[in-house]
């Protein structure tokens, strides 16, 4: 565990990204206590450039609510849609790898013809549809993303079980008569933790940026202050108040960017042979 | 002929994946809450009795579910992709007439993003470490992080209406009435704020792949032997490294071409181009989901077909690329 921790910390970006993530993350945890009032409700004049007095560091949009508000608000949104999500592409994606993986054959034919469907349909143009007919919710924007998102993570628990199915250890529990459950949970699967890892840490990142893209077109949750709804509604407004449209792409930005960096530095340390090639 | 075979049954497969998606669609519309002909009828036939009777006769709502999902696809294998209440025309028709902008949109997008992260990858492998490499890494992973459709709205704000550099929005000057040589480059300003910021993020994508793919290829055992043998550098990078590494990147590039088509739809949004992906954005105001369901089958189309060009121009230009995987 602690060689893990110095092998991380010696990748500077990633302790780069984990400071601001924990930033991001205080932002979310202490969003009610800071702006308790709604950041739906209009609290002084619109179009308050940044830096006003008053505390509206950050300006306030055409109904004269607060950007900060809303940007602390909408971290909420942002991390719990991201998690929530990732969670849902890997249950989908894990179990669906890890049968195509270890039983190989007809089952493994079957089950990446049908993986391989969902890379070729244009994900964004899917995610679109289903909010959009489903009526945009928490759950459908998340049930969106989860079913964009899975495919690559079946194709990596395949590749990851191909190759453990014929270890040692593993064909040992097969003569022992273990269950084939009880092998593909306990033997096979523990075993792709750290790359699962690594690449949940880039799609939290990626369910973010398609989150934002969604509300940005107007299919976020009606009831959820989220960035992307935040730079819709600024867009049309954009020469009197470039401020609107502009902080809530930087926190995107910097959300994004941290997940990338904590997943780069999790590869370093979960993966220690690779992370010293190519500098 | 071997390459015809496989042409033939990169086609099947390829009908086979349309079928599918019809069917997923023709799933999403039962899931949909409510009565599918008022889903299908969308916002505009919620008041009109006599269109909502229309409906589902036409798509034989009150048959058993297997007749309906035949006569569904049934439709969409004749092109029929239904009837636009709200623009009082058929959907195919709409779709036909925004197809062009889209495909020179993201044509121009992919052409941009792959030459440019091409270049910019194997630029950061050849100076692995200095600052050219952090510099071109660096802005390859704030590109990466970035939402494509605040950058382009950015883009708008400095180069289109604070410089005044560049076309707003739209796809050529309204009431100019160029023709030609003229015309052309009208459309091509209007094409370049669009277009670089659709291209973008994908440059970014594709240098960071370039530049994996020239680092894994400098590692093999014949580019030492090149050197060993005294190749100058300039020779190696050119003829040993970087052209066994751009066939990877390349193949990714092509697989990817759906997340370009998807991307449009944001870029189209904020700069007014009048393609698929606007057309997109206007169902969705409007609750037109006929239309939105065409375009979605539409662009899935064009992404199949372009899988299967990809597919093809490989088998004839690299013969070691197995047929099936």
């Amino acid at each position: 565990m602690k060689a893990f921790f110095k092998r991380f910390a010696r990748n500077k970006g990633a302790v780069v990204g984990l400071i601001i993530l924990a930033i991001i993350l205080a932002a979310a945890i202490l969003a009610p206590v800071l702006y308790p009032t709604s950041p739906w409700r209009m609290v002084t004049r619109p179009f308050l450039p940044p830096m006003s007095p008053g505390g509206f560091w950050l300006g306030t949009d055409a109904l004269g609510r607060d950007v900060a508000s809303g940007i602390m608000h909408g971290a909420r949104v942002s991390l719990i849609i991201g998690l929530v999500s990732t969670l849902t592409a890997l249950a989908i994606g894990i179990p669906i790898g890890a049968l195509a993986g270890y039983f190989g054959g007809l089952i493994d034919d079957a089950l990446m013809r049908f993986t391989e469907f969902f890379q070729t349909i244009p994900a964004f143009a899917l995610a679109i549809v289903i909010v959009a007919i489903l009526q945009p919710s928490l759950y459908s924007i998340v049930l969106a993303i989860a079913i964009v998102s899975w495919p690559p993570v079946a194709r990596l628990v395949r590749g990851e079980v191909l190759s453990l199915r014929t270890r040692e250890y593993v064909q040992a529990s097969i003569v022992i008569g273990q269950s084939t459950s009880r092998i593909i949970l306990t033997q096979v699967l523990p075993n792709t933790i750290a790359p699962i890892t690594v690449m949940a840490s880039i799609m939290v990142a990626s369910a973010i940026l398609l989150e934002s893209a969604l509300s940005f077109l107007g299919l976020g949750d009606p009831n959820m202050m989220t960035w992307g709804y935040m730079i819709g509604a600024g867009r049309t407004r954009l020469i009197e108040a470039w401020w609107i449209s502009f902080f809530p792409g930087v926190a995107i930005f910097l959300t994004v960017l941290a997940l990338n960096l904590v997943g780069e530095g999790l590869n370093d340390a979960l993966n220690p042979r690779l992370s010293r090639e190519g500098g | 002929m071997p390459l015809l075979r496989f042409i033939a049954g990169r086609l099947v497969k390829g009908v086979i994946v349309l079928i599918a998606i019809a069917t997923m669609n023709f799933f999403l519309i039962r899931a949909a809450p409510g009565d599918p002909a008022s889903v299908l009828a969308g916002e505009a036939g919620a008041a009109d009795e006599e269109f909502l009777r229309q409906l589902r006769e036409q798509f034989g709502l009150d048959q058993p579910i297997m007749t309906q999902l035949w006569i569904y696809l049934t439709d969409i294998i004749t092109l029929d992709l239904g009837f636009s209440y709200r623009q009082g025309r058929p959907v195919l028709e709409l779709i036909m007439e925004r197809l062009p902008a889209t495909l020179l949109l993201t044509g121009a997008a992919f052409i941009f993003s792959l030459t440019l992260g091409i270049i910019f990858g194997i630029l950061a492998a050849r100076r692995v470490g200095k600052w050219s490499d952090t510099a071109i890494t660096t802005g390859a992973l704030f590109f990466y992080a970035t939402p494509l459709f605040w950058i382009a709205l950015m883009s708008q704000i400095i180069f289109a209406l604070w410089l005044g550099w560049l076309p707003n929005t739209g796809f050529r000057t309204i009431g100019a009435g160029y023709t030609g040589l003229r015309h052309a480059l009208d459309v091509g300003m209007h094409l370049i704020l669009p277009a670089t910021t659709l291209g973008l993020f994908f440059t970014a994508l594709y240098t960071r792949m370039m530049r994996a793919s020239m680092l894994e290829i400098a590692g093999s055992d014949f580019v030492k032997t090149a050197r060993a043998k005294g190749v100058p550098e300039g020779r190696i990078v050119r003829r040993h490294i970087a052209r066994n590494a751009i066939l990877p990147v390349v193949t990714l590039a092509g697989l990817q071409a759906g997340q370009i088509v998807g991307g449009a739809v944001l870029t189209e949004t904020v700069f007014g181009w009048p393609g698929i992906g606007r057309l997109m954005f206007e169902a969705l105001a409007q609750r037109d989901y006929q239309v939105l369901l065409g375009v979605f089958f539409v662009s899935s189309a064009m992404v199949v077909l372009f899988n299967l060009i990809t597919d093809v121009v490989y088998r004839v230009a690299d013969p070691r690329i197995e047929v099936g995987r």
